[in-house]
């Protein structure tokens, strides 16, 4: 074997005077890089609040930067216009409400209120504010900004979503200053869980929207051009940076009002840095690289490759069972126009009657999509209430197997035939034949309409599955409503009955299966509309629980959704996240994000 | 590569693929769209020669499946329960599917085994079948839309070239504003104007026919080039001096010389509408389920940790390249042939 020994340089002057100014260039940066990891830079502090809210949990550490992906960018950061969920995901870092529902417990909090007081008779709610909070730009908080906000969320020509949360019997609430941190809230009439509303309604900065609001030009402020010194909350991040296409950076808000229990001001985290990458695949996969810090929503595919590949253990998934989402098929009951949509209308005949909704409920196999298509990550429906919502579940409901057998014995009953080639046909001969709609966006969906067509051809149903664009499928079900049936979703915000009013309530904006009913049709829906109207003004909680059971039992036996299956809340984060506890209410993963810290970084 | 080394590819290529999917009915197992719920995701099965017991057998048989407890869709052969793989089984179906109808098929396992020789979809249907319909499907549409094309092309380029003018001038100018259509969009366009209850096949015809009909222009100019040179030529002006009418010099002098530009276009455009099928139905805009073609098969490989996880469901994909590259040598072999190029 042969070495080669390598000559010593003769070092000159200069060559020394080189080495010693790199030596020493590199000790300092060494210096300043150890010093850096060593010592994290302290947060700024302002003036905390004068009451702060005390929150539970793990004492963090400052510092550090949570990386989430979105699917979409949003589209404003105004609370009033903001309906898409990326915006949304973002607007509830930056704001804060009266009245919180923790996520964790499902019960309501104080928050910006400190206390509320409730009227004998239920009508009348009366709060008092914390004292000495700030915007995140320093402003102070008063009961001003409370009633601007109201003022705004329920002025009819700003068209806010909120509005008719904050409409109770047809009637908008009144709010009234009673004093500088005094509100009362007056109800038209008692209201079962009337706190509950408060809850993500954004307070608003008077000094900042006032003249916008006078302007005419509200519904239009706040966008994601707008500066980030025009744009202050209660929330305990503030906006930073927004970069289209890439990404939009949130900064702590240094006057925000919660403290840990030694006292320390939240959040902890320096930052928040939504990256935009398109699509669910990407979010999982720059999650499994350990580019992001957190992912929710996730699918079963995602979830189960992404279990396969954690090998290092740096990342946690979190199956946490049904959420509040569920999925269903509805016929078009829609009274429609003589002329219009013949052919739906000659359906019609079929979808009306009751034995053919409940022939095509039984032949739906809910094990076997629950197995394929989630991958037993979720749980089999009878009725819209999921196995999520364990305190309004009506758990005595009957959950009929999968039958063949008792599809075909009712749809014989109800007058229909099979002909020679086993086509399903009615009384008059017309083969049963019609189409299901679903959003080509959403793949579980449709992976379910998929398998729905199979089980139906077993009846001998001749039934089509037509994808269409998002926007295309609520055309048709809100306007147009030249549809046979549809597969759609739904996802409660609380597990309360009351934000589902509008679901069922005849009238109601989102009474999918018949839009253009005013008053219900047939008993069952007289009896639903009174249930509903009775359990909402009821102030006792079991009063209450058995007047929605009752519900629960009308809408399995009428059918006018059948529901189908409940998908798991699958969610994930970083093994080193402190105070990180996934839950299946608001947006699964940083409901309490003031609270998550990183354990290193 | 010379001429003929060319053919010998294009038909080595495209000849196996086209007996495969005519014979669909006879070589697929089972039915394309039968759901074997309990079976999704299943590896391709391996035939064995050799059981357990290290005993040889004569003819190949295959083991059941046996789900694992632990995962969704891991499976393993179950040893103990063994199938011979029976040949010119008669299974008959319950439907024709696809136009087709065979009693027997080539293969296929007796009662309670299961042969999926490229594994299964989501579903638990059997790929092969599926792969051997869809193919169909595919190459049928791409055929059926070249000859659509070229057929219009052939019309209208030949008209517009024989007689000139103001009908060459606007002809062309029609043909210029097809052609600077961004045609998938188009695509998309007219697909989302279906009737909601289009039936599959309905559908599949419309589509055929719009897929058609979009593509006549690049055919039609050059169809009209080569017309414009013929009608020029002294032969033809001297049988036109002889009385001969329109429709003879058309037939018998004109139209001859554009065989060449006609069948090589075909050959072009044939591969070009397959993938334009595959791209349609990839984006859910073709072919609806549970019909298959390559598109729809191809589009659950959209989510990530399908394709990852499950290479068998690229396989439809796979098939398209002998397809696309057999058409593209045919063409360049007709080129050849028609003196468009040299070697």
């Amino acid at each position: 074997m042969t070495y080669f020994r390598k000559t010593q340089p003769h070092h000159t002057m200069i060559q020394r005077l080189l080495t010693l100014t790199l030596g020493g260039y590199v000790i300092s940066v060494f210096a300043c890089v150890m010093w850096s990891g060593l010592v994290t830079p302290r947060p700024i502090f302002c003036a905390s609040a004068q009451e702060p809210l005390i929150a539970e949990g793990e004492v963090g550490r400052y510092g550090g930067r949570l990386v989430v992906a979105e699917r979409t960018e949003p589209r404003t950061l105004n609370p009033i216009t903001a309906v898409d969920l990326a915006s949304r995901d973002i607007i509830r870092r930056l704001n804060a409400d009266l009245i919180h529902i923790n996520c964790h417990t499902q019960q309501t909090e104080p928050a910006l209120a400190k206390l509320w007081k409730v009227s004998a008779d239920g009508r009348r709610y009366t709060l008092e504010l914390r004292r000495g909070l700030r915007f995140s730009d320093g402003h102070p908080f008063s009961a001003d900004d409370v009633l601007f906000s109201f003022r705004v969320y329920l002025d009819e020509s700003i068209h806010a979503p909120q509005r008719d949360l904050l409409t109770v019997a047809g009637e908008p609430i009144r709010v009234d200053k009673l004093g500088p941190y005094t509100l009362q809230f007056e109800l038209a009439q008692p209201y079962a869980a009337a706190e509950r509303i408060f809850d993500s309604v954004a307070i608003l900065p008077l000094h900042l929207l006032e003249r916008v609001y006078q302007e005419g030009k509200l519904s239009t402020a706040w966008s994601l051009q707008t500066p980030a010194d025009q744009i202050a909350g209660l929330g305990p991040f503030r906006f930073k940076t927004y970069v289209p296409g890439q990404h939009l950076l949130l900064e702590r808000n240094p006057y925000y009002w919660k403290v840990d229990r030694k006292a320390n001001q939240l959040p902890y985290l320096h930052e928040i840095d939504f990256l935009f990458v398109g699509n669910q695949d990407v979010q999982a996969m720059r999650f499994q690289a350990g580019e992001t810090d957190v992912i929710s929503g996730l699918s079963a595919e995602s979830f189960s490759a992404l279990e396969a590949r954690r090998h290092d253990g740096n990342y946690r998934l979190y199956d946490l069972g049904p959420g509040l989402e569920y999925d269903f098929l509805f016929f078009n009951l829609n009274s429609l126009a003589p002329g219009a949509a013949a052919e739906v209308v000659r359906k019609q005949r079929w979808f009306r009657e009751l034995k053919f909704r409940q022939a095509v409920s039984s032949a739906i196999d809910r094990a076997a999509i629950v197995r394929l298509v989630y991958h037993g990550r979720a749980a089999p429906l009878w009725s819209h209430v999921t196995p999520g919502n364990r305190l309004w579940l009506n758990s005595s409901l009957p959950r009929p197997d999968y039958s063949l057998a008792r599809a075909r014995t009712l749809l014989k009953s109800a007058g229909f035939h099979w002909d020679s080639k086993g086509n399903l046909a009615d009384a008059n001969g017309e083969t049963v034949q019609f189409s299901i709609i679903t959003s080509s966006g959403n793949a579980p969906r449709a992976q379910i309409a998929t398998m729905v067509q199979s089980d139906l051809a077993q009846l001998g149903m001749d039934v089509n599955v037509i994808p269409l664009e998002s926007r295309s499928v609520v055309d048709r079900v809100f306007k147009t409503h030249d549809y046979d049936v549809c597969m759609l979703g739904l996802v409660s915000g609380d597990t309360d009955p009351n934000p589902e009013m509008n679901v069922w309530l005849s009238g109601g904006s989102m009474h999918l299966w018949n839009l253009v009913e005013r008053q219900p049709e047939l008993p069952w829906e007289a009896e639903i509309d009174r249930l509903m109207r009775e359990q909402s003004t009821r102030l006792n909680l079991k009063a209450r629980k058995r007047l929605y059971d009752r519900v629960q039992v009308l809408v399995q036996e009428n059918l006018p959704l059948i529901c189908i299956v409940s998908p798991d809340v699958l969610a994930g984060g970083k093994s080193d996240l402190g105070n990180f506890t996934p839950t299946i209410l608001g947006d699964y993963t940083l409901w309490n994000v003031e609270q998550i810290f990183l354990r290193q970084h | 590569m010379g001429r003929s080394r060319k053919l010998y590819v294009a038909v080595g290529l495209l000849l196996p693929a086209h007996l495969l999917v005519l014979g669909a009915s006879f070589l697929s197992p089972y039915d394309p769209d039968v759901q074997n719920r309990a079976l999704p995701f299943v590896p391709p099965t391996r035939p064995h020669w050799v059981d357990a017991r290290g005993k040889w057998h004569l003819l190949p048989f295959v083991y059941a499946y046996m789900a694992l407890p632990d995962g969704f869709a891991a499976y393993e052969p179950d040893t103990k329960r063994a199938f011979p793989v029976r040949f010119f089984v008669n299974s008959p179906r319950q439907q024709p599917v696809g136009g087709t109808y065979s009693r027997y098929h080539l293969f296929g396992t007796d009662e309670g085994g299961r042969i999926f020789l490229l594994g299964t979809d989501r579903y638990g249907r059997d790929q092969l079948s599926r792969l051997l319909y869809g193919g169909r499907v595919s190459l049928m549409t791409g055929f059926i839309a070249a000859v659509l094309s070229v057929g219009l092309g052939l019309l209208l380029g030949s008209v517009a070239g024989f007689y000139g003018g103001v009908i060459d001038g606007a002809m062309m100018r029609f043909s210029d504003l097809f052609l600077a259509l961004p045609w998938l969009y188009v695509l998309f366009a007219f697909r989302a104007f279906l009737p909601l209850r289009t039936p599959p096949r309905e559908s599949f015809t419309l589509l055929i026919m719009i897929i058609g009909l979009i593509g006549w222009a690049r055919p039609a100019r050059l169809i009209r080039g080569s017309v414009l040179s013929a009608k020029n030529r002294n032969y033809v002006l001297a049988a036109r001096g002889f009385g001969a009418s329109d429709a003879y010099l058309l037939q018998r002098h004109i139209l001859p010389q554009t065989v060449g530009i006609v069948v090589t276009q075909a050959g072009l455009l044939i591969p070009h509408y397959i993938l334009a099928e595959v791209a349609l139905s990839y984006l859910g805009l073709g072919i609806g389920e549970p019909t298959p073609s390559l598109g729809n098969m191809l589009a659950e490989v959209q989510i990530q940790s399908i394709m990852s996880s499950h290479w068998w469901m690229l396989l439809p994909g796979v098939a398209l390249i002998p397809l696309v590259a057999g058409y593209y040598s045919l063409a360049e072999v007709l080129h050849q042939r028609a003196g468009l190029i040299h070697d």
